[in-house]
């Protein structure tokens, strides 16, 4: 082996420990081995549902999307009438706007200009005609590259002082990842459990106090709808936000991604562009703002496509060039990606051939989500040793687990965060892969699952059993 | 921290704004106007050292003047010829049946009923469906790309080195080669002061090195390849950079790029042993960056890749060279770059290494599926006893054959004209001729080719990418032309300077095509 002669020895610092996946994940390899050759265990396959990946948990594809794709991939599909008229539409008009007539031309570096300007068409519809302005988007592969990018100049590792980024606690892992591996420090604010996690504004106050003397915090990153919290912010504690990073003179991150994943009957969706455009023009004209979305969730569920957007609200035209040109070396957007997102802001319309089809499929989505949503936390609440608040938005159950004391004490004898004995536990005697709370910061001495509910309803039942089941052994075991 | 500038007398800086941000309260129509949060002071300075010319000023000012044609504004031409980026389709370059025809199965698999679409690539389609979660495109995959296509992609390389062996683990997918170039950089720059890491990279370079290597706050250490020897590297020239850079900063990692960007050149076996010796003797992590490797034209040169020269030199050095070759499907005879399909393979990396890499590479989640899908039928194309067969080679002949065309006659057109010379197109797909402008331009001109360029553009309607934006030697001037590919006719049109400076080319101009109106590039 190189080892001794190694190059590579010497690191980048800011590339840290392993993660709780790269364990789990040659669990679930090796359990998935062992069923292959024939191994006995109380369940035949391993259900996945670590991730926010709908496809995979067996969501399906919206056919009218699949249909443009193809059709763009292989135009010779446009001829005749097997793709009904407003896909090969569709389809023909997107061609068009390519260069070269292909989807694998290079496309301008914030995206085709034809779809960013659909997207800020559809960003004002969405916001009730608050204005979104084309050059203020980029197009990117997933929400979560825009992000990094953003984060990549907010971060200055040649200041005295490193720079800090407000992130919430609990918080989806890539993102506080993303801060610490270009230098940046998170500086966690914690969401109250017992309200449904919500985000306090007094919360904010001290997490910024307790950042003075060992970073110098430049922005809040929110996450709403809230991965893995599920919780959707109301109107006033949005308003709050704004006031505070006002006030306080911090940029706003506002990670939307699941903006169209929102189950509760009582919570409704509002953009941080809509209440900053609502709050005045002192605030809505200078609070600078990045907000994220993608085609990976919703409806759509399509992250395998990377297709995400950020738009950028009230920066300094000088450093709007350089996030230009940062996004140039990346040369763009994957193309089907951007068609991607395309699709998801102007579908089928009442009385277009594909509308019947694109309703039902997406009807049967949202009522198998607010189902399986209800009976997790039924199922979950039912069970002594969880408590699950209302999941009223995102892709995620994230349930605390009450352990008992041996367990948290075996847990640490093993070197384990007592969720991961749990998880990993869960996995090898029910053949469930969740991932455990530590993964997102927690408050000290509490612990948490997070799985995804985004599936089958059938799919959903069976995980409910399998962890019912396990859970009443678990306990049991360690009581 | 240091940095090495770009040895050249034309290179480009940026201005610094005026304090126009500062946080002192204005008032303007009597409310209190307060300064920016993030401003050029405070923003991350690596990011404003950041250039990409392939993307740069000349190019926005072509996006601009495209507007102003379609708004109705006269100019001296009708269109603006982009010339200016490795964009394969839309320089005419067409794709390929089979490709296409499985990405439309995999992405709409209603479409496996359907008798139109051949077996072999029903096969293929249902093969990477089973391998994706939930038989689906739309879903992630591992971040290290899908395993039956990185086993696929290991084969391939295994076919292509005579059988030396690739194992899949070491191979990485990635969005395009660029993000697994910035990837592994990102490992490996790191220290502080005299001990920041040193990259060694060509000149001229393909700018997205200069661009990581700016945002990752590393020090670019130039080598210069010889125009005269058709761009050729010498060894010698990489001892100069190298004790040069172990002055101020510590090098640990040398970039090439095999077959050549801007330069074209295909490196000869001989120096490409010199440089992994060189690389060994020096301790440095080698880049091998072969995107072009099926852009190969001229009869007396041929593609070696890197990782087989590396092991036909033996276990001294196949055990111990720490390398890492890239490899995309945005260029060759695919040319699909809007997919964004690439992979590294690493060889001899440090298993702890790997794991801290597998964890940097969660950080984008994972690599577009269709570029995914797309990679592993370029490594596993139809074989001579199926349907596709036919068809798929005889496009692929063409395709390259058509490069390989125009790679010799535009280097034969640009040696006539005066002011320009131009050395033999060995590969890739670019013409990066030198050109000498007059004195008084030189003298006018802050940055002389970017100045030439720009009147091009401006005057001619042709969007080329100065060679400042490469890196060139001191004194000389360059531009990079993207071969085009116009199958309708063949035009003989030179290529000529924009009449205001060279006058001298004008005339060449004017009796060769025999038409007033718009003139154009056709380098057929």
């Amino acid at each position: 082996m190189a080892t001794e002669m190694s190059v590579l020895h010497k690191i980048s610092s800011n590339v840290k420990k392993e993660a709780a996946y790269a364990v789990l994940d040659r669990q679930a390899t090796r359990i998935k081995e062992e069923l292959r050759q024939g191994a006995r265990k109380p369940y035949k396959e391993v259900i996945d549902v670590y991730w926010g990946n709908p496809h995979r948990t067996g969501m399906k594809p919206l056919s009218f999307v699949r249909q443009v794709l193809a059709a763009c991939l292989y135009p010779e599909l446009m001829k005749g009438d097997k793709l009904p008229a407003d896909v090969r539409q569709k389809a023909q008009g997107l061609l068009g706007e390519c260069s070269g007539g292909s989807v694998g031309c290079y496309t301008a570096t914030a995206g085709t200009p034809e779809i960013v300007h659909r997207l800020s068409e559809f960003i004002t519809r969405r916001d009730g005609g608050v204005p979104s302005h084309p050059e203020n988007i980029f197009i990117s592969p997933g929400s979560q590259w825009s992000l990094a990018n953003i984060f990549k100049v907010l971060v200055n590792r040649e200041a005295p002082t490193r720079t800090g980024v407000l992130a919430p606690v609990p918080c989806y892992s890539t993102s506080a990842l993303s801060i610490e591996e270009l230098g940046g420090a998170v500086v966690p604010y914690y969401l109250s459990e017992e309200q449904g996690w919500e985000l306090q504004v007094e919360e904010l106050h001290r997490a910024l106090e307790s950042a003075k003397g060992a970073c110098n915090p430049v922005a809040l990153y929110v996450i709403n709808p809230g991965n893995p919290s599920g919780h959707v912010q109301s109107r006033k504690s949005m308003q709050e936000v704004i006031r505070f990073v006002s006030e306080k003179r911090l940029f706003l991150l506002a990670d939307e991604v699941y903006q169209d994943c929102v189950h509760g009957e009582k919570s409704g969706f509002v953009s941080y562009k809509r209440v900053l455009a609502e709050m005045g023009p002192l605030l809505a004209d200078t609070v600078e703002l990045a907000s994220f979305h993608s085609v990976s969730k919703g409806c759509m569920g399509e992250c395998g496509l990377r297709g995400g957007y950020v738009e950028l609200v009230n920066l300094d035209p000088a450093v709007m060039k350089h996030i230009y040109i940062l996004c140039s070396t990346d040369s763009c957007a994957p193309v089907l990606g951007q068609i991607a997102l395309d699709l998801m802001v102007n579908p089928p319309q009442p009385g277009d051939p594909s509308y019947p089809l694109y309703d039902v499929e997406t009807q049967h989505i949202r009522t198998t989500l607010r189902h399986n949503v209800k009976r997790a936390h039924a199922v979950l609440n039912s069970l002594p040793g969880f408590c699950c608040q209302p999941v009223e938005g995102g892709a995620f159950a994230f349930p605390r687990l009450d352990l008992p004391p041996k367990a948290v004490q075996k847990a640490k004898e093993a070197g384990l965060q007592p969720d991961l004995f749990y998880v990993i536990r869960l996995l090898e005697e029910a053949g469930v892969l969740v991932s455990p709370g530590s993964e997102y910061r927690q408050k000290e001495g509490t612990y948490h699952i997070r799985f995804c509910i985004m599936m089958p309803q059938h799919i959903m039942e069976e995980v409910l059993r399998r962890l019912e089941r396990f859970h009443t052994k678990f306990m049991k075991d360690f009581s | 921290m240091f940095q090495i500038s770009l040895v050249s007398s034309v290179r480009v800086t940026q201005r610094r704004r005026p304090q126009q941000n500062k946080m002192s309260q204005q008032a303007v129509d009597g409310v209190p106007r307060r300064g920016k949060v993030l401003t050029l002071d405070n923003m991350n300075p690596n990011v404003k050292r950041v250039e990409y010319a392939v993307r740069g000023p000349i190019v926005q000012r072509a996006v601009q003047i495209e507007k102003e044609l379609r708004e109705g504004i006269k100019k001296p031409f009708t269109e603006v010829i982009k010339a200016n980026i490795g964009d394969a389709h839309a320089m005419g370059q067409k794709p390929i049946t089979f490709l296409r025809q499985v990405l439309a199965l995999c992405s709409y698999p209603e479409l496996l009923e359907d008798d139109k679409f051949p077996s072999d690539a029903k096969k293929r389609a249902r093969r990477i469906l089973e391998a994706c979660g939930g038989h689906s495109i739309g879903a992630y995959s591992a971040s290290q790309g899908i395993e039956c296509i990185r086993q696929d992609v290991a084969a391939f390389i295994e076919r292509r080195d005579g059988g030396i062996p690739s194992n899949p683990d070491n191979i990485f997918l990635s969005t395009g080669a660029s993000d697994a170039i910035v990837t592994m950089l990102k490992l490996l720059v790191c220290g502080e002061g005299r001990d920041r890491t040193g990259v060694m990279i060509s000149i001229p370079q393909y700018p997205l090195y200069s661009a990581a290597l700016a945002d990752l706050g590393a020090v670019q250490i130039n080598y210069y390849l010889d125009e005269d020897k058709c761009w050729g590297l010498d060894v010698t020239e990489l001892k100069r950079a190298l004790n040069e850079a172990r002055q101020h900063c510590d090098p640990r990692v040398l970039c090439i790029i095999n077959p050549g960007n801007p330069t074209g050149q295909v490196q000869s076996r001989k120096c490409i042993e010199d440089v992994i010796r060189f690389a060994k003797e020096e301790h440095l992590f080698l880049m091998a960056d072969e995107v072009y490797q099926e852009n190969v034209y001229a009869e007396n040169c041929k593609f070696h890749s890197f990782k087989k020269v590396l092991f036909e030199m033996g276990p001294e050095f196949s055990s111990t060279v720490e390398m890492a070759s890239f490899h995309s499907t945005s260029k060759c005879y695919m040319g699909e770059c809007g997919f964004r399909g690439g992979y590294m393979e690493l060889i001899n990396l440090d298993p702890e290494v790997k794991a801290q890499l597998i964890k940097l590479v969660s950080v984008r989640l994972c690599p577009p599926i269709p570029g995914q899908a797309l990679l592993d039928l370029v490594v596993n194309p139809p074989q001579p006893n199926e349907p596709s067969y036919t068809t798929f080679t005889k496009e692929r002949t063409a395709v390259l054959a058509t490069l390989a065309e125009k790679a010799q006659l535009t280097e034969q057109i640009f040696n006539t004209v005066p002011g320009i010379t131009c050395n033999p197109v060995q590969g890739a797909m670019y013409t990066f001729p030198r050109i000498t402008l007059p004195q008084k331009a030189i003298d006018e001109a802050k940055v002389p080719d970017m100045f030439y360029c720009m009147r091009l553009l401006e005057e001619e309607g042709i969007c080329l990418v100065p060679g400042s934006g490469f890196g060139q030697r001191e004194g000389t001037l360059h531009f990079r032309l993207v071969q085009r590919l116009r199958q309708s006719h063949y035009t003989l049109d030179f290529f000529f300077g924009p009449p205001s400076l060279c006058p001298s080319t004008a005339r060449v101009l004017s009796y060769r095509s025999g038409e007033s109106g718009s003139k154009f590039i056709s380098l057929l």
